[in-house]
């Protein structure tokens, strides 16, 4: 798939209600007492690429830890409003996080493979959750998927992290396939890539849409104007305490955010006079 | 090395930064040697006490049956069996009780504990006990394992003493290790969907071994190296058979302590004799530890 292609799917893109993935209904987000993130509204289509975007402290991390119950593990966390999963509230008290994280993915700014083998790292958490198929096979269509396989399969047992970054990074990504996710959050995925490994990255998350919804946190306006059908520009504000605080400012399909941004914020952080 | 001390001026800055360069350099080599210095003292005063031990005490070391026989009132005869069999002993009940123990109080304050004031009270008592003379422990093991549970003088009691003096020091190192656990490793395991126990088992202490080793080894080595607390727990100078769980003991610190308190001139040499001994138990204590952490070490 070439980058033109998905950018003309993207125009024809209909936001609708039946076909999201997440419905994310008044989220507030607050540290320690404090609010980090104003009410957010926000629908998430499905099998699409979505942008977060925007300044330090905007809320979009903090927003994406919310997808998969990440904020849980943060002492002092809270998140309060609904977040639907097809759905279901994932902040129901009767959701299991665990049970969620195994439908929504995650892959982190910093490539974190386990200090365990190439095979180990994807086998791993199938195995943790009993997984009854092939695992042997599993490991190789997970690689195969997260285009790493050509580059690994003769050195299987030797340490995930020996590879290069860009290649620990496809092996976190293939790593978090193998749990046959539905939605695969990604933090910055690339930001700690070198250029070429970046555009590894995001050829394959042009491939993967196929397959999953992805919800994609950047610093990198050009790579959410490549690979994005929609981006989410997040900023901030100064609430009545003089704290920073997060605000969601323009949900939009990638070609309209970029062209013709519905709001003066947008606009002036997409053209460079503002952040 | 440079041939000429010339100072080499055609690298000096303009007027605005005062270029001694040379001299500070001087500084940083006055404390290098300093600190090689206090090396070599330290490293000096081992060999001088090694080689000290080693000409009293390595032909009594050597002698026949020094290992395998019981002590006898002759200092040129008999052995320290007794003594042996008691500290192995000893050693392995206190990294029986104490791993396990250790490990757990610290993955339950690292992992599962809220940051409260509370915990932060228990985390500075635990370094406090961690420096409490051992003779205190001794009371508190005469009190509670000789009277209250009723084990009298026996080696059980001596054994869970020393596991209490050695606690303090498992817990804190286990704690530093666990916490030197990368989160990303945590978050990596957690955002694959996998429990908070298969993250620590699987990923957390497996990469915290090596640091928890490193603890073990060191308050064990000084469990085993303690002769106060035993003493006041009942252990005995001389002993003829083999001490069981629930027997008399004695220990090596002990039979070392008997050996010189006694007059004859032949006893120096079989208490410096005993302490090769002590010494070798712990660097193979020392050895199994190093072995068990470069298997488990991550790189």
């Amino acid at each position: 798939m070439t980058y033109s292609n998905s950018r003309n799917q993207s125009d024809s893109a209909i936001i609708d209600q039946d076909e999201s993935v997440f419905n994310v209904e008044g989220v507030k987000v607050f540290y320690g007492g404090f609010m980090a993130l104003l009410d957010v509204y926000l629908k998430i289509p499905d099998k699409q690429i979505i942008a977060f975007i925007g300044p330090s402290g905007c809320g979009k991390s903090t927003l994406l830890r919310c997808f998969n119950r990440m904020n849980d593990l943060i002492p002092g966390a809270k998140v309060e409003g609904r977040l639907n999963y097809r759905d279901r509230n994932i902040y129901d008290p009767k959701i299991n996080s665990v049970k969620l994280r195994r439908q929504v993915g995650m892959v982190f700014q910093r490539p974190n493979p386990f200090p365990k083998s190439i095979y180990e790292n994807i086998a791993f958490s199938p195995r943790a959750n009993g997984y009854k198929g092939n695992i042997d096979e599993l490991v190789e269509d997970s690689l195969r998927r997260a285009a790493i396989w050509n580059e690994v399969k003769d050195k299987l047992k030797e340490k995930g992290t020996a590879l290069s970054g860009g290649q620990q990074q496809r092996l976190c990504i293939a790593r978090a396939i193998a749990m046959k996710p539905d939605v695969l959050l990604m933090d910055e995925p690339c930001s700690a890539l070198d250029p070429i490994s970046s555009r590894q990255v995001e050829e394959l998350c042009l491939e993967l849409k196929q397959q999953y919804t992805i919800i994609m946190v950047t610093h990198n306006m050009q790579q959410a104007s490549r690979v994005a059908d929609f981006t989410a520009f997040f900023n901030t504000e100064i609430d009545e305490y003089g704290k920073r605080r997060g605000k969601l400012v323009e949900f939009n399909p990638t070609p309209q955010m970029f062209s013709y941004p519905q709001t003066k914020e947008a606009e002036d952080y997409i053209s460079g006079r503002f952040g | 090395m440079s041939t000429s001390y010339q100072p080499d001026d055609s690298l000096d800055s303009s007027a605005e930064f005062t270029d001694n360069v040379e001299s500070r350099e001087t500084l940083g080599k006055v404390f290098e040697v300093l600190f090689l210095l206090g090396l070599l003292i330290g490293l000096f005063v081992l060999a001088l006490l090694l080689f000290d031990i080693f000409r009293d005490g390595l032909g009594r070391f050597l002698s026949p049956g020094f290992l395998t026989e019981t002590p006898s009132r002759f200092p040129d005869q008999g052995g320290i069996r007794p003594a042996i069999i008691s500290s192995v002993l000893l050693g392995s009940v206190v990294i029986l009780v104490t791993v396990p123990i250790g490990v757990g109080a610290a993955l339950y304050l690292e992992e599962y504990a809220p940051k409260a004031w509370w915990t932060a009270i228990i985390e500075i008592n635990i370094s406090n006990l961690a420096g409490v003379p051992s003779i205190v422990y001794g009371l508190l093991g005469l009190g509670v394992f000789n009277y209250l549970l009723g084990f009298g003088p026996a080696l059980i009691s001596g054994a869970l003493t020393l596991s209490l003096l050695s606690l303090p020091v498992i817990i804190v190192a286990a704690r530093e290790a666990i916490r030197a656990v990368p989160d990303s490793l945590r978050n990596a395991s957690y955002g694959l969907g996998v429990t908070k126990w298969k993250t620590i088992s699987s990923h957390v202490l497996p990469y915290a071994v090596p640091g928890i080793l490193t603890g073990v080894i060191i308050s064990v080595s000084r469990a085993i190296g303690d002769a106060a607390s035993l003493i006041v727990v009942g252990a005995v100078g001389f002993l003829t058979f083999n001490p069981g769980l629930f027997q008399r003991f004695m220990a090596l610190p002990i039979q070392i302590y008997s050996y010189i308190t006694r007059p004859e001139p032949g006893f120096a040499s079989a208490a410096a004799a005993t302490i090769i001994a002590l010494l070798i138990l712990i660097l193979l204590l020392n050895g199994i530890a190093i072995y068990i952490r470069q298997r488990f070490s991550i790189s």
